[in-house]
Order: structure tokens, then sequence, then C-alpha cells
């Protein structure tokens, strides 16, 4: 009688141990190279070409960062990313809360079209585009401009931005607000201490996520800005690398850290709502 | 999904029947074009930063950008005539088959070790479970460019990681050039889209799986279901219709993946041999100026891509309203 439960009590164990020994090995796997790269930007250079890997963070060093922060252009291709990232959050954020706003307040003609434009309009890749876009650019003197940039940037990031806020919006009874307007507020004074209140966190998330996209950008970058003091971060750290021909693995790893780690305390604050805006419409209103 | 909207059917204001009469034009006016008002900012950078450029692209990919236009003549109008050079040449051919077997094979990885390690997820004790998603989430989180070049420090022939553990482990691989060779190039480069891939998937399909009623489960396993059964009667059928949507976003990040092959050719792969489509257009166009005919590549990516978002769609759609 008791020798069914015990039996199915070892076997649940032991499938506890296994899941745990696998889930070890998936930890590891999948934090190893950021792990990698930060304990890498803090080794001495001979440390780091010696024929055996030291795995522990012992013996650091911030040589690499004091170099890379005196490499030519380093300080300009951060205030590049700043100004870039600044301007397209700030820009996409205005015009994509307004469009949700419209979406979900109002039912009007064409609000399911443009809902599905905005749909269609993610998927187009960048990649394809780049080529266009330079001429483009070439032809309103943006080239090498933080505003030709931002221009590319705010397109490609206002679909999921409109996406998301709508969600948030909709999440917002309209009869709260209504409620104020009877009170005797006004339709933007009822806006203004209703609404935006509550949707403040929806904006602070959309806005990080504007940020991870533009700060991480490479490939818009790389072609729109193609002079030194013009780079972005992404595309400066790009152009140290030199793969075979003797890499400065050490500075490499600091340049990346320093990219990195922003992102990923951003990303750790927004992650959610990223993965639900990308499968589903979001919240159903 | 809802497909017909009844028509303007707003807040009730003060301009309802049974309220005081207003003008016609007044206020009701008004709130009918304040929607399209708010869409005014979103329109143009839409329309500046993306139809126009892409409307650019379609242009290009019809024009001729010879030595003559370098000098600054404008380019001629060849019809469809870069579009007959790239289907009449084999290697475009080549690289569109190459590109359709990075990306099932990259898809594929992604899924089912996505899956699994959703399955894993749900298996584990709070703890375990905290620390794995933090780790996916760091893979999820690093940028595309820097895992490419952290994942190219690791397989760097004389002091990458890699190289030491395999050598470590029997394998002669001391000093072994990864990305020289094609295939072992797009092992890497597999490798790293992988990576990054998974964590969405993973925790998208883990939280599906928690909407599954543990009673369920239960009963299943009481019945004495084991796991494969589990999984196939119980769990697939409630997370297949989220499932179809990943392998459709899947597909189409891979099929257009830049940033990953491009540092990989920059760090010492040979470019001809390790193109993918994205890459060769750009390559057409920045280093061979054949602008047109990168254009016409560009085009080909835009119209798989647009054929596979409508597929992806019609799924979406068909389990949500909008």
């Amino acid at each position: 009688m008791s020798a069914v439960p015990r039996a199915r009590s070892r076997s649940r164990s032991r499938s506890r141990l296994l899941a745990n020994g696998v889930a070890l090995v998936a930890i590891v796997l999948s934090a190893f190279p950021v792990y990698w790269m930060f304990t890498t930007s803090f080794r001495r250079s001979i440390d780091i070409r010696s024929p055996n890997p030291q795995f522990l963070p012992v013996g650091g060093t911030l040589e690499n960062y004091r170099s890379v922060f005196d490499r030519d252009f380093f300080w300009t291709a951060f205030g590049n990313s700043l100004k870039v990232t600044a301007l397209t959050v700030v820009c996409a954020l205005f015009s994509a809360f307004l469009a949700a706003i419209a979406v979900s307040r109002f039912r009007f003609r064409g609000r399911l079209t443009f809902l599905v434009m905005i749909l269609v309009v993610q998927m187009v890749p960048a990649e394809a585009l780049m080529i266009s876009m330079v001429k483009v650019l070439e032809g309103w003197d943006l080239r090498n401009s933080i505003v030709g940039l931002t221009i590319a940037y705010v397109a490609f990031v206002l679909p999921f931005t409109v996406w998301t806020l709508r969600g948030f919006v909709a999440g917002v009874p309209r009869e709260l607000e209504e409620a104020a307007m009877v009170d005797g507020s006004s339709r933007l004074r009822a806006f203004f201490t209703i609404t935006l209140p509550l949707v403040a966190p929806g904006l602070v998330a959309t806005s990080i996520f504007a940020f991870i996209q533009a700060w991480n950008e490479f490939t818009f970058a790389l072609v729109i800005m193609d002079r030194p003091e013009k780079e972005t971060l992404p595309v400066w750290l790009q152009s140290f690398n030199f793969g075979a021909r003797g890499t400065d693995w050490g500075g490499v790893m600091a340049g990346s850290t320093v990219i990195t780690v922003p992102v990923i305390v951003f990303f750790l604050l927004v992650h959610r709502r990223v993965a639900a805006g990308l499968t589903t419409g979001a919240v159903k209103g | 999904m809802t497909a017909v909207l009844p028509e303007e059917v707003t807040t009730p204001g003060p301009s309802s029947p049974g309220g005081p009469r207003r003008s016609p034009w007044g206020p009701l006016r008004r709130r009918q074009l304040l929607p399209f008002g708010l869409l005014v900012p979103a329109l143009v950078a839409l329309g500046v930063g993306l139809a126009y450029p892409l409307y650019r692209l379609v242009i290009m990919s019809t024009q001729d950008y010879g030595l003559r236009q370098q000098f600054g003549a404008p380019p001629e109008s060849v019809g469809l005539d870069n579009f007959g050079d790239i289907l009449g040449d084999t290697y475009f051919w080549e690289v569109l088959r190459r590109s359709l077997v990075f990306c099932v094979v990259t898809v594929a990885a992604t899924m089912v070790v996505g899956t699994l390690t959703a399955l894993l997820l749900g298996r584990l004790g709070r703890g375990m479970r905290t620390a794995l998603s933090v780790s996916l989430l760091f893979a999820w989180a690093t940028p595309a460019l820097t895992a490419t070049v952290v994942w190219q420090w690791i397989f760097d022939s004389r002091s990458g990681v890699a190289n030491w553990l395999l050598t470590k482990l029997g394998f002669d691989m001391e000093g072994h050039s990864w990305l020289s060779q094609p295939l072992s190039f797009f092992t890497v480069a597999a490798l790293i889209v992988v990576w990054m891939g998974i964590p969405f998937v993973a925790f998208t399909l883990y939280a599906a799986m928690t909407q599954i009623p543990t009673e369920v489960l239960e009963a299943a396993s009481i019945d004495g279901a084991g796991p494969w059964p589990r999984f196939r009667d119980v769990v697939w059928p409630a997370i297949k219709p989220l499932f179809v949507v990943l392998v459709a976003l899947s597909t189409l990040w891979d099929l257009r993946v830049f940033t990953q092959i491009y540092v990989l050719q920059e760090a010492g792969g040979i470019t001809s041999e390790t193109n993918l489509l994205g890459t060769w257009a750009y390559r057409e166009a920045s280093t061979g100026n054949h602008f047109g005919k990168g254009a016409a590549i560009a085009i080909v990516m835009v119209t798989i891509t647009l054929l596979l978002t409508m597929f992806h769609l019609r799924q979406m759609f068909r389990q949500e309203e909008l």
C-alpha cells in the first residue's frame, strides 16, 4: 500500500534533481557570454592572452576602461548616442501617445486600417531600407546628422510604441474621465488629472523600450553615420574590433560592457511588457 | 476580429439627443476631426522615415547607377533589368537558399530549445526558476552588436574559450579558425542568433503554460500519462496558437539577420561565401556602388517579409480581437 507513494515520491525527487541539473547547465550557457564580457573587461591583457583562461574574477584592473575612455571619439560617440536616443524617445513617445489616444478613445473611419498598417509596418525590415534611407537623407542634407538618424529611428520604434501605449490608454476606464467631466472639468483637464497619471507607468515602460532600441541600433547608424566624429557607440565599438588581425579584447569587452550594462538594467525593468507587446495585440480594449 | 466598427460612437457629450441644440458645424465637427489630428504626428513620422524611403527603394530598384552617376549624372531608368539581373544570377539563388536554410535551422533550434526551456521553467523550484529567468534575461537584453562581439571573442582562434574547452575535451582545436570556413562560420552565427532568440520564446511559452489549470495536468498524471503524452495531449493544444505566432515572428527576424553576419564577416569570414540577403544587398550598394542591384535585392527581402507578415497577422487575428 505504502510502496506506491514512496516510489512515486522517490521518482519525483529524482526528476527534481534532474531538472535542477539541466537548469544549472542552462543558466551557465545563457549567462556565460555576459559574464565573460564583464570579467574579460577587468582583466590584464597578459592574462587575456594566456593559453589557460581564468574563469574566476580575480586580479582585476581598470586599465581596459581607462584605455577605452581615452580612445579617439569615445566621448563624441557617447554623446551622439545619448543625443539620438533622447531625441528618438521624445519624438516617438509624443507622436505615439497622441496616436494611442486616437485609436483607443475614438471610433473613426480608418481606425482599423491604421491599426493593421501599424502591425504591417512593424515588420518592414530596416535592413532592406538602409540603402534608400542613405540616399533620402543625403538628398535632405541630413546624412551624418543626429536629426537624420532620429528620423529613421522614430519611424522604426513608432509601431511598437503606438501598439503598447494603446493597451495602456485603453486600460484606463473611460468612465473615470467622464465622471470628472460630469463634475465640471473640461475634457482636457479631465485628461490631465485622471488619465495621464494612470498612463504614466505605461509611458515610462514605453520610453525605456524606445531607449533600448535607439541605444542598441547598429545597421542604420553604420550606413548613415559614416564619419568618425558622427559615430554612435555601437559603430564606434565595431570600428576597433579588428577580429583575427589582433583585437584588443580587453578594450573591446570594456566598450561592450559600457554599451550593454544600461540596456540590461533597463531591460530587467520592462521585459514583461516587451514580451506581451510582441506576441499579442496587447490588452484587449 | 470586429470587422464592422460602429460609426462614430463617441462619448455621450452635450450634443446627445435631448440636450440643447447646437449648430451642426460646431463641436461635433471638431470631435470628428480630433482623432485624425491626433494621428498626424505619427503619420508624418512614418511617412518621412518609412513610407518615403520605401518608395525610393522601389524607384532605385528600377534604376542604374553606373560610373556616370558617380560624377553627378541622374540615374537612368532601366525598368525591371535589375530584377532580371539578379534572378538570372546563380549567386542570387545561392544566397537566397543560404538565407532560407539559415533561417529554418535557427528558427527550428530556437523553437525546440525555447520550448524545452519553458517546460524546464515550469518544473523548477522558486529559487532555481528565478536564477534561470535572470540569466535568460541577460541573453535577451544584450544588444545584437555586443552579443556578436562577445561570441566572436569566445570563438577567437588564439585565446578563445571555445577552442580551449574543446581541446581540453580531447579535440584538436588549438588555433582553429571558426570563421574561415562557411559551415563553421554559420555555426557560430546560428549559435548567436539562437542564443538571443531562446529567452523570448521560453518566457512566452512558459507564460502560456502557467495558464493551464494544474488540476488538468494532475488528472493526466493520475491517469498514468507519461511526460510525452501529457505534453502532446494537454500542454501542446494549449500553447499551439502562441507557438505558431512565435514561429512566424522568429522567421521574420531570422530572415533579415544582418548585424551578426556583418560583424563576423568583418572579423574574418569570406564575404562571398557567407553573404545572406541583407549583407549581400548592403555590400552591393556600399562597396560595389550598385545601388540599383542592392535595392532590387532589398525589394526581394521586403516581399518575402510582407508575405510572411500576412500569414502571421492572420494567425494573430484568429485568436484576438483588435
